[in-house]
């Protein structure tokens, strides 16, 4: 008897707790339908009030970008909120600017909707789409980077150059879906396949779930397309620079404007690798050199195994550039950046830009 | 059997002369982590307050008719941590509803309180000295305002000793240590006033 007297009563009082909470929240948190308002009118959605915006706004098929999930940690998933929702909450702060705080632009996922709201979105979003894709290959391209082809169900339009955001399935030690943007490496023809770099980060949730877990054949969902970063309509010749798995973007931006005949633009694509074993697609962009005239691909290695071997650049990306932007590269012609890679990588290449009077510099950072 | 304390009495010794934190040493995580700025030691202090005495009181009650009744006093801890659990839970929606800024203004600090060992042990006190029902209550509202008080009087040194001219090996937590040291000193003054143990 005594045996089972004090979990059942540890259970009861537990029990009545739970029950306390839940009969609470029906009553506290029961905000009714609210409307929400999106750009002035365009689009109007009556949901239940209560959850937080990011949530909200999923569960009626707009996905505001977000690396994390919506947990506060990444600041991606901003929006602009035109109607008051109460102060900045301690944890947004951390993430915005003084000038995104005048604008009032807001986290969504911290962010609840208790009463009509209105918010701006960039009319893009309107077109993101979260499918159930299938991995049918799988394929290391380097030792720490693997190209992951996933066919999806339906077709999404998409800019090369924009990105997805996978959500990685709880495993392992891991409990939640984790959400992580990666840049689509194929182009746009192919609406209903896409190309995924995945560089292995020591420790890091997604990537750890590509490289050790995931398998042909596997399911993915897929949520996209996001991202400002494409190629602007323009005649300017271009600078392309990007380092490891920032090759995604800037392939698909280099393939795609060969598909549709825009070869009359320069473009001088600068790729950044440590050594040899680091290299990848080089073959794939020496054929391009050969069919474009216009097209240049610059690999260079900071530090090559085997120097006697290798032909190519030596030294770090930046001073490459600079050697070409100096000496190869016509100086009467206008030109813009397009840069993708790690945050000290772009900070060091738009500030050389600059300085080389190329004001007009994207860029796509990893976060 | 009870001690024959005037509530009252139990009220303000908890806040002067027995006070939570610096007599007992209780709840110093957040009470050094959170010191830091005057805003938000004031609003945890708050938060602590509320849940101290509401969780005290119901602490009680299953104390005496659930724990006693049952002879679960080797689940004693258990119980009292999931009784706090939930009250903070239900008054962290019900604040965020009444009084959205105060919901703000409390953040993250608000669920962490589940963990501050000082609400735990205002009810383990409050059971291991028999105190009545209202006897409780007092204790719990007074040992959450003392707790509240002594976090304001910290936060309100440090902000004036960070422009200080500290020894750099000191600055930090370091200095912070020394000053609850004599903190709990000056309290220790109060100390002969009255004993409610």
């Amino acid at each position: 008897m005594n045996i089972w007297l004090a979990p059942l009563i540890v259970g009861i009082v537990s029990s009545v707790l739970s029950a306390l909470i839940v009969i609470v929240d029906s009553i506290v948190n029961n905000y009714g339908e609210v409307e929400i308002d999106i750009n002035n009118g365009k689009k109007k959605l009556k949901v239940k009030g209560g959850s937080p915006l990011l949530f909200t706004l999923a569960s009626e098929n707009i996905f505001v970008p977000s690396a994390c999930g919506g947990r506060g940690s990444c600041g991606a998933c901003k929006v602009k909120v035109l109607s008051d929702v109460g102060e900045y909450l301690p944890t947004e702060l951390p993430y915005m600017s003084e000038e995104e705080i005048k604008e009032n632009i807001r986290l969504s996922c911290q962010i609840k909707v208790k009463k009509d709201i209105k918010i701006q979105l960039p009319e893009e979003l309107f077109n993101v789409k979260k499918l159930t894709g299938k991995v049918v290959s799988l394929k290391n391209v380097t030792h720490d980077i693997k190209e992951v082809r996933i066919k999806l169900p339906e077709e999404i339009n998409f800019k090369a150059g924009q990105y997805v955001q996978i959500v990685v399935p709880p495993y392992d030690k891991i409990k939640q879906p984790t959400q992580r943007a990666y840049s689509i490496a194929s182009t746009p023809s192919k609406k209903d396949e896409i190309d995924l770099l995945i560089r292995l980060v020591p420790g890091g949730i997604a990537t750890t779930y590509v490289h050790n877990y995931l398998k042909e054949g596997d399911n993915l969902e897929v949520i996209g397309p996001f991202g400002e970063f494409y190629m602007r309509d323009t005649d300017a010749d271009m600078i392309c620079v990007a380092g490891g798995s920032g090759m995604a973007p800037i392939k698909s931006i280099v393939l795609d404007m060969y598909e549709r005949g825009i070869t009359n633009r320069n473009v001088w694509y600068f790729f950044g690798a440590r050594t040899e074993k680091d290299l990848f697609y080089v073959e794939l962009f020496k054929d391009l050199e050969k069919k474009w005239s216009n097209f240049h691909f610059i690999p260079a290695l900071s530090r090559p195994m085997e120097p006697e071997k290798w032909d190519g650049e030596v030294g770090l990306i930046t001073d490459v550039m600079v050697k070409y932007l100096e000496n190869v590269v016509d100086k009467n012609t206008k030109k813009e950046g397009y840069l993708c890679g790690s945050p000290g990588m772009i900070n060091a290449c738009e500030k050389l830009l600059n300085e080389h009077g190329i004001k007009d510099v994207y860029y796509d950072k990893f976060a | 059997m009870n001690p024959n304390i005037n509530p009252l009495v139990l009220f303000f010794a908890s806040i002067f002369t027995s006070n939570i934190l610096l007599s007992n040493f209780l709840g110093m995580c957040s009470f050094i982590s959170i010191s830091k700025s005057l805003k938000s030691s004031n609003g945890l202090g708050m938060a602590v307050t509320m849940v101290m005495t509401i969780t005290t009181a119901i602490n009680w009650l299953v104390e005496k008719y659930v724990i006693v009744p049952f002879q679960l006093e080797y689940l004693r801890y258990i119980i009292y941590i999931i009784v706090i659990a939930a009250v903070v839970q239900i008054l962290e929606m019900v604040i965020d509803r009444t009084a959205p800024n105060l919901y703000i203004s409390l953040g993250i600090f608000l669920p962490l309180i589940t963990v501050n060992c000082a609400i735990l042990g205002v009810a383990l006190f409050m059971q291991l000295r028999n105190y009545t029902l209202l006897q409780s209550i007092f204790f719990g509202l007074g040992s959450g305002l003392g707790w509240w008080l002594a976090i304001v009087l910290l936060a309100a040194i440090r902000i004036k000793v960070d422009k200080a001219p500290i020894p750099a090996p000191l600055k930090g937590v370091g200095i912070t240590l020394i000053t609850i040291g004599i903190m709990a000193m000056a309290f220790m003054g109060f100390a002969g006033m009255i004993n409610v143990q």
